[in-house]
């Protein structure tokens, strides 16, 4: 038995990375997913971004699971087309529990022919597209009166600035993350009296294409003190996404029934040094 | 096969309330228990502490499991004792790998009210006892060079100030403060240093005569009840819920001490119903 058994997940970027690797835990503890990814390339970001190939597996990686999945390509940067993917993902497997707001750009270590467009492009994608999934679907939370877990994606660079090069994208990431923790707060005020649950998980460098690409890989081998962004107190130099995925299980779940309005590292000690 | 298949954790406070629970919890995923608890009482605390037959049932509730339990009274405030029992503890289990340093006291009183007794039990107890837990477990910690997870019990008084506890909440912070160090000086083995912080928890710390007064003071000392202090409690708190169980703590310090968490140190994780943050 789960500990999510008939539970229902929206999760925003699930394409994959940390969002995939989230569906995955999440339907291994028995919830059912809706799951939306951009798919398409935004301008100023010059990794590539994920792929419908790349929706399709984490759709055939959740139904392996003999768990149900309804995904769908929506762009967070836009509330009525990530509302009505939302509203077609519950007519289809009912009233979402559990939020996970993980869509999310970085632009570190590359040319910025336009840093306005680039710090524009990164607040807009992770933080305001924060707001767009949280704040629909928590109102329907508080109508259904059934409580629900919601776990916001910041960064260590949501709680420090350390590392930073002075760059716009990575001057806008940290805005952006740390802007985050205050739309944590103030939706766990809110949604307290609901019995609506709002914490952040704090990655530190996790292996996924967003920072195991070659723009970031050359970007680091250039400038040994870009290191200081992703040195870790753990010897580890990157965590695995499912190491973010384990801690946002235990927040959305009963064992974390208690837990509201908290800020939690997975970072390997990054923030203790 | 549970999370802690294997394992032996060092637990003190462990004759009841918060830490009988992570006994039990911790066994209920395969570890090995060495508890201590003082069994007795203490001077400047005005509710009754644990007892030896509370230890013993925490004895029984872990052996029920089929797991192995070293339990002996041991005061957190003695060196020498507190390093006897983990010694012991062990000789018998054969390794360490997580300690919980959960032993506490609560009293009550504005500063100018705070006797030199109170202050002093409560820094010798509430924090000098968690650097003196650590201190005898850690040489068995690394001995094991397997890396290891240490839990500190501070509480939402180790983050924020409350009326009433400045002995206390001076004692919780300063826990936090230890957990800084100790998660700098152990990340290189492997070893996670992490503190939790708990809103009130139904225990046996709260549910007093002593406590519930603070609570209601309009009412007749011994005459308030705990339906009187619920939505007192409840005030506290962000969620609508007047406390947390035991277990609530227990699951959040199992998740740190297990290997879902084994990237997470020098943390502080509250469980506090939104407490904090209100």
């Amino acid at each position: 038995m789960g500990k999510l058994e008939g539970k229902v997940a929206f999760i925003t970027g699930a394409a994959r990375g940390q969002g995939r690797s989230h569906a995955v835990r999440l339907a291994e503890e028995g919830a059912d997913i809706i799951a939306v990814d951009l798919l398409e390339q935004v301008g100023t970001i010059d990794y590539p971004m994920s792929s419908q190939a790349d929706l399709d597996e984490t759709v055939s990686q959740v139904e392996a699971l003999d768990r149900r999945i309804h995904a769908v390509k929506a762009d967070v940067r836009d509330i009525e087309a990530l509302t009505a993917a939302y509203r077609a993902g519950v007519a289809e497997l009912g009233p979402v529990d559990i939020v996970l707001a993980n869509a999310g750009i970085a632009q570190l270590g590359s040319a910025e022919p336009d840093p306005v467009v680039t710090f524009n492009d990164v607040v807009d994608i992770n933080l305001r597209g924060v707001w767009n999934t949280v704040w629909p679907i928590a109102q329907d939370m508080v109508d259904r009166g059934q409580g629900g877990a919601i776990v916001l994606t910041s960064s260590t660079q949501g709680l420090t600035g350390r590392g930073s090069d002075g760059s716009a994208g990575a001057l806008g990431y940290a805005a952006a993350k740390h802007g985050v923790v205050g739309l944590m707060r103030s939706f766990a005020n809110w949604l307290s009296p609901h019995g609506i649950r709002v914490n952040t998980v704090h990655p530190t460098g996790v292996s996924t294409p967003m920072v195991m690409n070659e723009v970031i890989g050359k970007y680091v081998a250039e400038n040994p003190d870009a290191a200081a962004m992703v040195a870790n107190l753990m010897p580890v130099d990157l965590i695995e996404a499912r190491d973010i995925s384990n801690a946002i299980a235990f927040l959305v779940s009963d064992e974390g029934r208690y837990i509201t309005g908290v800020t939690l590292p997975v970072d390997a000690g990054f923030l203790a040094r | 096969m549970g999370k802690l298949e294997g394992k032996v954790a060092f637990i003190t406070g462990a004759a009841r309330g918060q830490g009988r629970s992570h006994a039990v919890r911790l066994a209920q995923e395969g570890a090995d228990v060495i508890a201590v608890d003082l069994c007795g009482q203490v001077g400047s605390v005005g509710y009754p502490l644990a007892t030896a037959d509370d230890l013993a049932e925490t004895v029984r509730q872990v052996e029920a499991l089929d797991r192995r339990i070293v339990a002996t009274h041991a005061d957190v405030r003695d060196t020498a004792a507190l390093k006897a029992a983990v010694d012991e503890g062990v000789a018998q289990l054969g390794r360490l790998d997580i300690v919980l340093a959960n032993a506490g006291i609560a009293s009550f009183a504005p500063v100018e009210d705070l006797d030199d007794a109170m202050w002093d039990d409560m820094l010798d107890i509430n924090l000098t006892g968690v650097f003196k837990t650590v201190r005898a477990a850690l040489p068995h910690l690394r001995a094991g060079g397997r890396g290891g997870a240490i839990v500190l019990t501070s509480s939402t008084a180790g983050i924020m100030g409350l009326p009433n506890l400045a002995h206390y909440v001076a004692a919780k912070h300063g826990v936090v403060g230890l957990m800084k160090v100790l998660a700098l000086e152990l990340a290189p083995e492997m070893i996670r240093v992490n503190s939790v912080h708990p809103t009130s928890v139904d225990t046996d710390m709260i549910h007093n005569e002593q406590t519930y007064g603070v609570f209601r003071p309009d009412k007749p000392a011994g005459e308030v009840t705990r339906d009187d202090v619920g939505e007192a409690f409840q005030g506290l708190n962000a969620l609508p819920v007047k406390w947390v169980d035991p277990v609530d703590i227990s699951n959040a310090i199992l998740f740190l001490v297990s290997d879902d968490a084994r990237y997470v140190t020098g943390v502080q994780l509250p469980v506090d119903a939104g407490s904090v943050i209100k």
